[in-house]
């Protein structure tokens, strides 16, 4: 599209270091009328993102700031919060059982989650790619889980599959083993929330297969004509190509679990039992802030929660450059 | 001779192989139908993967339907009589408080929300993709860092905040954050989206004299309408399913949304006598999420691959 006949138009000129540069790249005539459309672009985009800025500050960076503050003091809201130092992080370190639990719970939680979304991503992406018929209809179908698996209602559901009268009995039954109830049983209850985690590995499949129809055929082509079979198609062409994808789904999983909170208090009742066995990071601190109202125990907390993800993510992008491939290498 | 026969016996199968069609096509035959078992084979393995994944939905759906006393029966998966009792009783489980309550409160703040981040992350968006600015890197930098930081570290002192000004229990903390543009994530979506909007449409108004506003409003937002589709429906599902944020904020039962409600389900002393009334209610509740999905997944679908890496 041309813009319109114009007399501005006449008066373009090629573009000196740094001057303002219309929406098309070329230059506003230096000198007033350049520094003050300048001026003027500048003051507009403030404009736009004045809402933004209220919010990046109201709601994000001020509240983190005094959270960070509240974590030094004993505050339950009915009372001013008194400032106890370190207090709080040397209760976390030693002196809280509980909180050492979750710790590892979380962990545990976070490191089968991850991989084994990853894994079954991954999986049903590549045979969905192989040119099977209804490939839409699967991808829909699939990603179902990922919809509903945050609900309330599906966490209801989970118990109910997983308790002793529950479905999973019944499939178990059909393989002759005896069932329990797997939710109340403290050697089983988190693989329940792992396994409803896995459940919804639809979202990351929809993006592996979007990136799996970027890779050419022409790949693949040259590869048969060498004699490579599908595997090693898979290993030497697939799977190099998808590292950057499996990269960054492995970031978004990472922070999404150590987050995870409504289907470990769904299915623990809100205990997080039993014997604090599903007692997610977040579960223990909503406990702590919201039950408890020991707001300053659970800004700690908080904090403590926001470097570890930060550290688990660095950790994952300092990893990438052992193994996620950049097609420019 | 010697020679000629030597040479035919060299030559014999070459020739052979090249001209016998009929062999050739056997072969092709026989190969396409190894394919065709192949590809058989795995749909049958996904086709059964989707059923055991999907089984407890299904289960769900018909234990639902049956008398209550029958959902534990171990009568088989389709029920001998059929009955809409439980969507009754799961209805009107909370006494005078219906589900309808929760779902009138549950769609006002899905709606609101909706309205927020189309407006405001839209703004955001138009800035950062279509105008140059002081220190527009640095805010850029700080707004894809505000998707990575976790809810948590910012939650106890708003929750204090909007305790003191008299916000707890009603749907303000869920709904004006939205309208500040506080879901980075959108924002990001919809600056990608911008970005490969051609300039010169946004050129040509400006030589007919128009303001920013006005080729924000009149030009570059039409043109985004399908990241706005995108945020419209990933906002209503994040909405709608957050448990969280509602759960703390909304602890009176005639403000409650339909997940703050679903929770009631777990006291001992609540509902949980009426297993058909929660299955059916829980059935109710994911309705509304499937329906949107249906009605835009093609839509939704490539909105989650276009963020993925883009």
């Amino acid at each position: 599209m041309k813009p319109g006949p114009g007399p501005e138009k006449s008066a373009v000129t090629p573009a000196p270091q740094g001057a303002a540069v219309l929406p098309s790249g070329r230059a506003v005539p230096a000198g007033r009328a350049g520094t003050n459309i300048r001026r003027l672009e500048n003051r507009a985009a403030y404009m736009f993102l004045i809402p933004w800025l209220a919010g990046l500050f109201g709601i994000t960076i001020i509240p983190v700031t005094v959270s960070l503050y509240l974590s030094f003091t004993d505050y339950n809201v009915l009372s001013a919060p008194t400032w106890v130092g370190l207090e709080n992080y040397e209760k976390l370190i030693s002196g809280d059982r509980r909180y050492e639990n979750s710790l590892w719970v979380t962990l545990k939680f976070v490191g089968y989650s991850v991989p084994l979304v990853l894994v079954f991503s991954l999986t049903v992406a590549v045979v969905l790619n192989r040119g099977l018929a209804g490939l839409a209809i699967y991808r829909s179908l699939f990603y179902v889980p990922s919809l509903i698996g945050a609900s309330v209602g599906i966490g209801l559901l989970w118990y109910q599959v997983f308790g002793e009268r529950g479905v999973f009995n019944d499939l178990l039954g059909l393989f002759g083993f005896e069932g329990r109830s797997w939710v109340t049983n403290p050697r089983y209850a988190l693989s329940t929330v792992i396994a409803l985690n896995v459940w919804t590995f639809g979202a990351s499949m929809v993006i592996f297969l979007a990136a799996l129809r970027q890779i050419p055929d022409s790949y693949y082509e040259a590869a048969s004509i060498d004699g490579a079979n599908g595997w090693q198609k898979f290993r030497r062409i697939t799977l190099p190509l998808l590292t950057p994808v499996i990269f960054f789904n492995m970031v978004l999983l990472t922070i999404q679990s150590f987050q995870s909170f409504t289907q470990a208090f769904v299915i623990s009742r809100g205990t997080g039992g039993p014997v604090d066995s599903t007692l997610l990071y977040t579960v223990y601190l909503y406990q702590r802030a919201f039950q408890h109202l020991e707001m300053g125990y659970a800004s700690a907390m908080a904090w403590v929660l926001l470097i570890a993800i930060a550290l688990f993510t660095a950790l994952i992008f300092w990893s990438a450059k052992y193994w996620v491939f950049y097609g420019d290498k | 001779m010697a020679t000629s026969k030597t040479t035919d016996a060299v030559a014999a199968p070459v020739f052979e192989r090249s001209y016998d069609t009929e062999a050739l096509a056997a072969n092709r035959r026989r190969r396409r139908n190894k394919a065709r078992a192949k590809k058989l084979g795995l749909h049958l393995i996904l086709l059964g993967l989707l059923f055991v994944m999907l089984y407890p939905v299904i289960w769900m759906v018909f234990s639902s339907l049956r008398p209550e006393n029958e959902i534990f029966a171990d009568l088989g998966l389709i029920p001998d009589t059929w009955t809409l009792q439980n969507y009754i009783t799961g209805w009107n489980l909370f006494g005078d408080k219906t589900f309808g309550v929760f779902f009138v409160n549950s769609f006002i703040i899905c709606a609101l929300a909706i309205i927020g981040n189309l407006v405001a992350c839209s703004m955001a968006a138009y800035a950062f993709a279509r105008l140059n600015f002081r220190f527009k890197w640095f805010w850029f930098a700080l707004m894809l860092g505000t998707i990575m930081l976790p809810i948590h570290a910012q939650l106890i002192p708003q929750y204090v905040f909007f305790l003191k000004i008299g916000w707890v229990n009603t749907i303000l903390p869920l709904v004006v954050p939205k309208f500040l543009a506080t879901d980075a994530f959108f924002i990001f979506l919809m600056v990608q989206f911008m970005r490969s909007l051609p300039r010169e449409l946004e050129e040509a108004a400006t030589i007919d004299g128009a303001t920013y506003w006005q080729r924000y409003w009149r030009i570059i937002l039409p043109l985004t309408m399908p990241a706005l589709a995108t945020t419209a429906v990933f906002t209503f599902i994040n909405t709608y399913n957050d448990f969280f944020g509602q759960l703390i904020y909304l602890t009176e039962i005639d403000k409650m949304t339909v997940p703050v409600a679903l929770r009631l389900f777990l006291d001992p002393s609540g509902g949980t006598s009426s297993y058909g009334g929660m299955f059916a209610m829980v059935l109710v509740s994911i309705g509304p999420v499937l329906g949107f999905f249906l009605a835009s997944q093609r839509l939704l679908v490539r909105g989650i691959a276009t963020t993925g890496f883009k």
